[in-house]
């Protein structure tokens, strides 16, 4: 069966007719065509298709689309300035080289920016404690953890 | 995943009309259920989606209780003030599930009604003694939880919320699955009002379970080196590749003693 | 960094943020599954789940008729397509070449482990491909499965294959085994140790997938596939399987989720997608699910392995001898042979002067996923055996870790091993010491003392590894079985503005290739980095490749490049010679300018490349126009990165968690061009090494061959809160037989980290009296082995 669905995805409105088992990273990367969202698992374990859901990080391989009805959902791709000015976060994780092959990065990101809105100082413990829901196979977490470090001393300003 | 019919409820009467004329299932944070519906190990025809239900969600004290909605998500709970200041033992099992995503959509009802064999949530109802509210009664913690993914609930019954009576201490210790994160071992220790004591433990058998040893000993001596002395049976308790029925025997002393250490 | 700052501060050795970044942290970066096709359809392939069974027969006629079916096929319509070659032909102790069993594309006759492809189905969305897929009526026949080596080469094992007997692919052997049983002879000291190199699945976080499309109008095929190295996959692809024309095929792969090994290969999947993608005239996609990787990608590792090192008296190692068998899996992978042999037993002097080495390897064939190179490949085997048989070798002769290393350290060079290598350069010394006084060896003493008063033991563990990486000298590899060449091509395309856009067939999928070649380029042309571009993973647009792998992309890839550079200099030599009317041999390239010798006459590189496209005044009769250039580039050696790892663990005696609690890398990879980069390298293969030694471990069930560990689930991949902050350093000694003077530094953490770890773990439990605990040190195992120790 089909299910109607309104919801905003960054920032703009959007609405879509579809079959009630998409989940929100399909129509996403399908029907949005917002690529950055990435799916590196099928058992919710990976992170790799983090994004926000009303400003909390949320799995979009695990979530329905029905069940964000209604609600503001933000990408990766929706986190940058207009003028393509990098995100604080974004700019950390370049400046520290928290990112090696790419693919686990743009969930990283958007599971950086709930950790440093719940804890604006957080240390490193805190930060390796709370990156438990993603997964990289590249970096060894050691410069994503400097770069959520400095990107939260960034977006305190 | 194999299709099926979405119907979204919005009152608690509603849902259980739905499930009643389905024979579907109610959908609460999902986290365990579509990842289920996504490797086609369930296939409900129907999904009874719970979360625009307001009557659902909240956190109260209600005397000496705590109350619980059951579709408030792991991640409030773990914040609450109300919660750190009724039960903090409660606010620590919440933030110890899953991850941060999963604990932005997974609930305390979804994580119940699942009652999956790892699953944090049952130690804490069961190791409080926990009354589950339902639309229909009210299910005592020791008659909720009856088999590996079994509950007592009848299929068109949804959990209103759960009252927890606030102990006089109480704390949840889990020893973490290295790869799925459940518990592999989880056991909570609570000493309620009257001076009695419970001891429930999860991921250590099919079902969460209340440890009687433990609570016969700690009811003798309340302190941690009396649950380290405990000689836990490892028959019938669960083996995998992360541990032996030994292993998890051997676990829920050491982790009972942790946790009576951690009460202070 | 701007173009002045170009011309005084090279840009070599530098740590230059990655220009690659960019398009990552947007969300722009393009991985396969990102690519579509117009009028697309979806594969599913419909695998095993018997670990072996005679195939009786397939009947798919329902499902064929199922709702948005394109097309079902099965190895009965792969009529005139070949089998999946390996690379590699190692020749036995018998003389007699390895048995080579065919390895269908799909399952023809039999299954052979749980996940092999026996239909591939084609629809129009996934979901339908997979509902339809569930119609598939197979008829299988159980057979008995073995899944480890002992029990496949048990008498009376169930058999895998007809062409090889007792389920041996070969047995074969390196070294002077009667030179080795001499020195045995004259030892003061043995040590033995039987050790297990357990399974790990590679679980790159972007899964393997694949979109394969043919063209009627040019009788041409694109597919476009996550994969590291594109020009191998598409020769095995068309010469050895599909019969194409090589030139009729274009391989792309676009940006790359991580690799590890596990996307070298040539697999079925896409294989099968390729020769579809005509058969059902429409473009066919497939993106492989988590579980689905566990099921099919090659897996790594598992050899179990018994070893005896000799000593005389003074703690000199007289000789060495290792038996290891390897399990290759159902079929032989794409480079399977090789791993456990010439990228093993050639590594077994280690920084050693061992004089004597014999080893001998028997690879067998069982129900389970084919096994091939995973990061560091063969390399961190022998890593392991050496550095825990040198460590258990200390324990019992009582002389310290460090000591004993150094008593047998190689310190001239060059230094011909006694299992062929023949090292260039090095300092093992230096790694030790450096790594000594990172990890604060001297305090460790009061630290263990510390963990001891909160009921904690503490161990510490060194390894001292070495590799040969930068693949290779393709003679070598020829008189070694390899057969393919293993060189590096290299284009450099000047432009007429004078900006740079270099072809490489290396394949960058994580390493971060599009800064470091960038800084390489403009370092020798005198430019700004921004105005040199990077293009990789693309048949269609380079010369030729041989792929990233073995640690090799700068020392061979980059190489090629520089090779490329010299004649584009030369060129612009002769141009500016002419230009400004002197002499070839008078004129100077410098800092982006061509100037002659003693003047102040000069022309820019940008003039010179304006002039190479716009030959008005030009010596036409002496050289063409244009400025483009290729270099294709075979090493003389390989490349020998060493060096030494400490590792610092703290035991739970009552849970058996093992808490690493600090990791030190002293590493000499040679000359560096971007220390960043370099460090990112390390801190991530140290992850993944940690993670063997830690967590990771492939399981199939004894009895069934099904997969136990067949999600994230069940298989445990390091997180952030299990790893500390790594100490990271280097020492130089550059490689002498390439004009970058590197070496290599993909692989080292995932070769040093396991041994460092485990011996760290075995000095912890120690006084505890546990003796032998095999990888991985998980809770439960390391409880059991207290458990056992105290009984």
């Amino acid at each position: 069966m089909s299910v109607s669905v309104s919801l905003q995805v960054n920032g703009k409105a959007v609405h879509a007719d579809v079959d009630a088992r998409t989940l929100l990273v399909e129509f996403l990367r399908r029907d949005l065509a917002l690529t950055g969202v990435h799916v590196g698992c099928d058992t919710a374990q990976c992170g790799a298709c983090t994004v926000l859901v009303d400003g909390r990080a949320v799995k979009a391989c695990n979530v329905l689309l029905a069940q964000v009805q209604n609600a503001s959902v933000t990408t990766i791709e929706g986190i940058a300035a207009a003028d393509g000015t990098l995100h604080p976060m974004q700019a950390a994780f370049k400046e520290c080289h928290g990112l090696q092959c790419g693919f686990c990065t743009t969930g990283m990101v958007m599971s950086a920016l709930d950790l440093v809105a719940r804890h604006p100082r957080a240390d490193e413990d805190t930060i390796r404690a709370e990156l438990e829901g993603n997964l990289c196979r590249c970096t060894g977490y050691h410069n994503i953890v400097t770069a959520v470090k400095r990107g939260a001393a960034a977006m305190a300003g | 995943m194999y299709a099926f019919e979405y119907r979204q409820a919005h009152s608690v009467t509603e849902a259980a009309g739905m499930l009643g004329q389905t024979g579907g299932r109610a959908l609460a944070g999902g986290q365990s259920l579509v990842a289920a519906m996504k490797l086609r190990l369930a296939q409900p025809g129907t999904l009874v989606d719970l979360g625009a239900i307001p009557d659902l969600k909240g956190i109260r004290r209600d005397g000496d209780n705590l109350v619980i909605g059951a579709m408030t998500r792991h991640a409030e709970v773990a914040v609450s003030p109300v919660v750190r200041d009724a039960i903090p033992a409660l606010a620590g099992l919440a933030e110890g599930i899953g991850d941060r995503q999963v604990r932005n959509m997974g609930t305390l009802g979804g994580s119940i009604a699942n009652n999956d064999p790892a699953a944090d949530w049952p130690a804490g109802v069961l190791g409080l003694g926990a009354a589950v509210h339902t639309n229909r009664r009210t299910i005592p913690a020791d008659a909720f939880f009856t088999a590996m993914y079994e509950t007592a609930l009848a299929p068109d019954e949804l959990i209103v919320s759960v009252a927890f009576p606030l102990p006089r201490q109480a704390a949840y210790v889990k020893f973490p699955n290295p790869a799925s994160r459940f518990a592999l071992v989880g056991v909570f220790v609570a000493r309620l009002a009257d001076g009695s004591v419970r001891v429930a433990v999860t991921g250590a058998s099919p079902s969460v379970f209340r440890s009687k040893p433990l609570e016969e000993a700690l009811r003798g001596s309340f302190s941690a080196a009396t649950a380290r002395g405990v000689k836990i049976d490892p028959a019938g308790l669960s083996a995998d590749l992360h541990g032996s029925p030994e292993y998890r025997a051997h676990l829920i002393a050491v982790l009972a003693s942790r946790a009576v250490a951690a009460l202070g | 960094m701007g173009a002045s700052d170009a011309a005084v501060q090279s840009p070599l050795g530098q740590s230059i943020l990655r220009k690659e970044d960019g398009r990552f942290l947007t969300g722009t970066g393009q991985f396969t599954d990102d690519v579509n096709a117009p009028r697309q359809t979806h594969a599913y392939f419909l695998r095993s789940p018997h670990a072996h069974a005679n195939l009786r027969g397939i009947e798919t006629a329902r499902a064929r008729a199922a709702p948005g079916v394109v097309a079902i096929y099965t190895a009965a319509d792969l009529t005139n397509v070949n089998g999946l070659p390996c690379g590699w032909l190692i020749t036995g102790t018998d003389g007699k070449p390895m048995n080579e069993p065919p390895h269908p594309v799909l399952a023809q006759g039999k299954v052979r482990y749980v996940g092999d492809p026996v239909a591939l189905v084609v629809a129009e969305t996934p979901h339908q491909a997979k509902d339809a897929a569930e119609l598939i009526e197979v008829d299988y026949e159980p057979l008995p499965a073995v899944v480890n080596v002992r029990d496949a080469l048990a008498p009376g094992a169930p058999a895998l294959h007809e062409q090889a007997p007792g389920n041996r692919c070969y047995t074969w052997a390196l070294g002077d085994r009667a030179a080795v049983d001499a020195a045995f002879a004259q030892a003061a000291h043995i040590t033995r140790l039987d050790i297990v190199n357990n399974r790990l699945v590679p679980n790159a976080i972007e899964p393997r997938a694949a979109l394969a499309s043919y063209n009627r109008a040019d009788d041409a095929y694109t597919l476009y596939v996550s994969n590291q190295n594109p020009h191998v996959e598409r020769l095995l692809m068309t010469a050895f399987v599909l019969g194409l024309p090589e030139h009729k095929v274009r391989v792309i792969a676009p940006d790359v989720g991580g690799g590890f090994g596990s996307k070298i290969y040539l697999y079925p999947e896409e294989t099968a997608m390729v020769w579809a993608s005509k058969r059902a005239g429409r473009p066919i996609k497939w993106v492989a699910d988590r579980s689905e990787a566990f099921l099919s990608d090659a897996h790594g590792r598992d050899h179990v392995t018994h070893a005896e090192l000799a000593l005389d008296a003074g703690g000199k190692f007289l000789a060495l001898k290792v038996e290891t068998t390897a399990n290759m899996g159902a079929y032989l992978s794409t480079f399977a042979s090789c791993i456990p042999t010439i990228l093993y037993a050639t590594l077994l002097a280690g920084q050693y002067t061992t004089p004597a080495i014999w080893c001998e390897v028997t690879a067998v064939f069982t129900n389970t996923a084919p096994v091939d190179a995973y990061r560091g490949a063969g390399r961190p085997e022998a890593t392991y055996v050496v550095e825990r048989i040198v460590h258990q070798a200390a324990v019992e002769t009582g002389v310290a870790q460090d000591d004993l290393r150094r008593r047998n350290f190689i310190r001239t060079f060059p230094y011909q091993t006694p299992v062929a290598l023949n090292y260039d350069i090095g300092d093992y010394d230096a790694t030790l010491d450096g790594a000594m006084r990172m990890a604060d060896v001297a305090g460790f003493a009061a630290r263990q003392a510390q963990s001891r008063t909160r009921g904690k033991l503490r161990g510490i563990g060194y390894a001292s590894y070495i590799e040969a990486c930068g693949l290779a000298p393709s003679n070598v590899a020829g008189a070694l079985g390899a057969r393919a060449g293993l060189f590096e091509a290299g284009q450099v395309r000047v432009h007429p503005t004078g900006s740079v856009t270099v072809f490489t067939g290396s394949h960058s999928h994580g390493q971060g290739h599009e800064t470091t070649f960038a800084q390489i380029v403009a370092a020798r042309l005198g430019m700004p980095i921004e105005n040199v571009d990077v293009v990789h993973g693309d048949t269609g647009r380079i010369p030729f490749g041989m792929g990233t792998y073995g640690s090799r992309s700068l020392s061979v890839g980059g190489t090629a490049i520089v090779k490329a550079l010299d004649k584009i200099v030369a060129k612009g030599r002769k141009i500016a010679a002419h230009l400004l009317e002197a002499a070839e041999a008078d004129i100077e390239f410098r800092d982006g300018k061509f100037s002659v010798a003693g003047t102040d006459r000069s022309k820019t590189f940008g003039e010179i490349a304006l002039t190479a496209y716009v030959p008005h005044n030009y010596p036409l009769d002496k050289l063409e126009p244009g400025l483009d250039e290729t270099a294709f580039y075979d090493p003389t050696n390989f490349t020998y990165p060493a060096g030494t790892h400490i590792c610092e663990v703290e035991v739970d005696p009552d849970t058996g968690v093992v808490d690493v609690l600090a990791f030190t890398a002293c590493d000499d990879f040679g000359t560096i061009v971007n220390p960043m980069i370099v460090e990112g390298q390390v801190h991530g293969g140290l992850a993944q090494g940690i993670g063997q030694a830690l967590m990771e471990h492939c399981v199939y069930d004894r009895q069934t061959g099904q997969l136990l560990t067949g999600s994230l689930m069940d298989y445990a991949l390091p997180r952030a809160h299990h790893l500390p902050a790594f100490k990271v350093g280097t020492q130089v000694t550059p490689c002498t037989h390439n004009p970058l003077g590197a070496k290599g530094c993909g692989e080292a953490g995932a070769i040093g980290a396991p041994a460092a770890l485990m011996n760290a773990v075995m000095d912890a439990l120690a006084p505890a009296g546990v003796r032998h605990l095999d990888m991985p040190a998980s809770p439960h195992r390391v409880w059991q082995a207290l458990r056992g120790a105290a009984a």
